[in-house]
């Protein structure tokens, strides 16, 4: 995911916490089938079949893997929704 | 054992049998009791508008439920395994997830109770239509609810049996003598019943 960053030339040099962004993460279950979350990841975040099996392989054998990212209150809405599909999320701020 | 099967035009169908149709409304049953209270009668009997309106403004809870199967259906938002937090940043963690779930665990109960209700009516009426079997089918928001169920089902009796990812796990070489042996039988067919569900789904 590629997200374009413009600095303007005045920036402050302490950069405040709220511009670090939040992440939702996925935590690997031993209950939850592989091709179900595969499905979450289609149908709620709309990721094409490959990189929604990229994501479900990455939360299968790294125990974890951080499926979106944006402000804190949009995670939020993230996890939220994970956890009305059953999957295990956090959101945490990518520092 | 037969699976789901998508159906022209949205949604899909399984065949049940008679002992099949009994275990999985049983199932859902006692995920209504696990997830209950919800916010509706489940009788569907006269309801006073003064405690429906309480009931909007009331606030969630903020603590993890004690219990473990409850517990993996409504997780904490914040902290989570495979990170080192200090303790200032886990008492920051603990914080924020119980904000969160006190704005939305109520919802994410009701949601889940209507879902398993709607698996419970469609399975009733396969039983009104009579005959020792049928054929259930659901449209797309149907297979969603169903979908939804039986993740739930698995989740609960998962963390019931204490499943892991191992396949050798003793679990699945249970003794026919073994009590867990039929819940780990239900668990293992619910996983080929939501299988079967997703294949329909996936585009």
């Amino acid at each position: 995911m590629e997200i374009e960053q413009t600095e303007s030339s005045g920036a402050p040099a302490e950069v405040p916490e709220p511009d670090v962004p939040w992440v939702t993460v996925v935590h690997n279950d031993p209950v939850n089938l592989m091709s179900y979350v595969t499905y979450v990841f289609q149908a709620y975040f709309g990721y094409s079949k490959d990189k929604a099996n990229k994501l479900m392989l990455d939360v299968h054998h790294k125990g974890r893997a951080i499926v979106s990212s944006g402000t804190r209150e949009e995670m939020e809405r993230d996890v939220q929704a994970m956890h009305g599909y059953g999957l295990w999320a956090t959101l945490q701020q990518d520092r | 054992m037969t699976g789901f099967e998508a159906v022209p035009g949205g949604g899909a169908a399984v065949a049940l049998d008679e002992v099949e149709i009994s275990i999985l409304r049983s199932l859902a049953v006692q995920l209504l009791e696990l997830v209950g209270p919800g916010d509706e009668p489940a009788d569907g009997g006269d309801h006073d508008p003064l405690e429906a309106l309480d009931a909007m403004f009331a606030e969630g809870p903020t603590e993890p439920p004690s219990d473990p199967a409850l517990a993996r259906l409504f997780p904490d938002a914040y902290g989570g395994p495979g990170r080192k937090l200090s303790a200032r940043e886990e008492e920051e963690a603990r914080t924020y997830s119980a904000e969160f779930r006190r704005y939305t665990e109520s919802d994410l109960r009701t949601r889940k109770r209507e879902d398993a209700l709607a698996v419970v009516r469609s399975l009733d009426e396969l039983t009104a239509a009579g005959g020792p079997g049928a054929v259930l089918q659901v449209d797309a928001d149907g297979a969603r609810r169903w979908l939804g169920t039986l993740n739930d089902l698995r989740l609960a009796i998962g963390a019931r049996l204490e499943v892991t990812e191992d396949e050798s796990d003793e679990l699945y070489q249970l003794p026919d003598s073994d009590p867990r042996k039929p819940m780990v039988m239900a668990y293992l067919w619910l996983g080929g019943l939501q299988e079967s569900l997703v294949e329909t789904l996936l585009p």
